[in-house]
């Protein structure tokens, strides 16, 4: 489904990093309506349990509202079972944007760090098929950096490592990509936690500028 | 004995008008525009609570409809909520959310969360996939301090320091963009807003007329209807009454009024028997 007049847009850079302890996942801060932007310091990773995030791109409406449904179905599941895995997670994104596939414009990356899998990242594009990836990149902003992205991954990457993979990916879709910008938002999540990183606008890495 | 009158439904819907509105738009027919309040709203977090801020002109069209209409809405003791948008459905949808917060409290008994009003406000907007033109700042003060959501006609919120909303939105952002600051206190909080608001009925065709303020805080609430008054009309220097005499008279012609008159007459009418005929 197409976006509707006046809605709200992600034109979005996210993405989400396997490394040694965990995942580490960013995304930029750029939401818009037409040429405006709405939010300049969106925060579009977002919690569906305490260490199990979703990046989102497409309609913020429909991200939202999906990322709220999954995250009231894990609080209970949680109350029964206790602590859910990544991959229940992913499996209830990819029901709700497979079944609502017409209706929706979601395309989500849901990483996490649990006990049967340790880190692990999830795919899941607008079609509502899901993906085990070692790094999952997304939105309009991830076209540019596809090749970057497969040149400078590396399995099992330091923590620090991986923090710059980051965030040299994101500077560089976000440089290309008009509908991205602003500052970059990551989230370390390990067996110990969520950690979250806060790169200004004018702290950057810059790039070949001309 | 069987009734002559048609037979009538005890119950149930009656779609006759929706047949036959399809049947005038198949035609042709025009659908009557809803009124939208091209607007300014705007609202922001301070030293010790929240202010939301609005213009008062509501539009048909190229119409001025209302010149002093209200655009900040109660929601409950805590939280009022600016509407921009459709006049009608933001109306409906904020009285509606203050129902069922009202409610809530009842139940509940304590005091509603902004989030609380937050969600409920989303969930239904979402649920009418933008069809429902309310654009929203949502303000108030609850256990956890002050806060300031932006809700979206589709459904998508936004939680900021500083929001703005409707037509005027851009020229009301410039000024809280170059001028807002954390942690500002009363005085100067009610200033920007007020100057954000008239960015908007100075420079955005669909704004116009005064400025409403509401300040939120922990334990008060002030309405401050039409705060400033911008637009006020001055008296006239000199009377713009064409004088006696200002068009020529060409030609006059005076008519007798035609009287007309109507008697009756009555006419005896005997029920005697006619004794002297011939």
């Amino acid at each position: 489904m197409s976006l509707k007049p006046g809605e709200v847009n992600l034109g979005t850079s996210i993405m989400a990093v396997e490394f040694k302890g965990g995942v580490i996942i960013g995304a930029d801060s750029r939401t818009t309506t037409g040429s405006y932007i709405a939010n300049r310091v969106t925060d579009k990773l977002t919690e569906v349990h305490d260490t199990i995030y979703c990046c989102r791109s497409g309609s913020a409406a429909d991200t939202q509202a999906v990322a709220d449904i999954v995250h009231y179905y894990l609080q209970m599941y949680a109350v029964q079972n206790g602590a859910p895995t990544v991959p229940l997670a992913a499996s209830l994104f990819q029901e709700l944007c497979y079944q609502n596939k017409d209706n929706l414009m979601a395309g989500i990356i849901v990483a996490g760090w649990d006990k049967e899998l340790g880190g692990s990242v999830w795919n899941i594009p607008l079609g509502g098929s899901l993906h085990r990836q070692p790094f999952a990149i997304g939105g309009s902003g991830s076209t540019y950096i596809y090749g970057y992205c497969d040149a400078q991954f590396k399995d099992d990457m330091s923590r620090e490592e991986c923090i710059d993979f980051v965030k040299n990916s994101l500077a560089l879709a976000m440089a290309r990509d008009g509908s991205s910008g602003g500052v970059i938002r990551m989230a370390v999540i390990t067996e110990k936690g969520v950690e979250r990183i806060f790169i200004p606008g004018n702290e950057l890495p810059v790039h070949w500028e001309g | 004995m069987t009734s002559r009158l048609p037979s009538q439904a005890k119950g149930g819907f009656n779609f006759d008008n929706h047949v036959r509105n399809a049947a005038m738009e198949g035609k042709g027919a025009a659908l009557p525009k809803a009124t939208k309040t091209g607007t300014t709203i705007v609202g922001l977090i301070y030293k010790d609570g929240v202010v939301l801020g609005a213009d008062t002109r509501a539009t048909a069209g190229p119409i001025v409809a209302d010149k002093n209409c209200e655009k900040i809405h109660y929601l409950a003791p805590n939280m009022y909520c600016c509407g921009a948008g459709t006049a009608a459905d933001t109306e409906m949808t904020t009285s509606l959310i203050s129902s069922q917060l009202e409610l809530h409290r009842l139940a509940t008994g304590r005091q509603a969360r902004i989030v609380t009003a937050m969600t409920l406000l989303k969930q239904m907007l979402f649920k009418y996939q933008g069809h429902i033109g309310a654009a929203l700042i949502l303000g108030g003060v609850d256990i956890s301090g002050p806060q300031l959501y932006t809700i979206y006609p589709h459904g998508s919120t936004d939680k900021l320091p500083y929001v703005t909303m409707g037509s005027g939105s851009l020229n009301a952002m410039s000024v809280f963009e170059s001028r807002w600051t954390p942690n500002m206190d009363r005085e100067s909080a009610i200033e920007l807003v007020k100057d954000a608001i008239e960015a908007g009925i100075f420079n955005d065709l669909g704004s116009g007329s005064n400025v409403d303020v509401v300040v939120l805080t922990k334990d008060k609430v002030d309405v401050l209807r039409n705060y400033a008054r911008p637009n006020e009309r001055g008296v006239k220097e000199a009377s713009y009454v064409f004088r006696r005499g200002t068009t020529q008279v060409l030609k006059t012609s005076i008519r007798d009024m035609v009287d007309i008159k109507e008697t009756v007459e009555s006419i005896a009418t005997s029920t005697a028997m006619e004794v002297d005929a011939v």
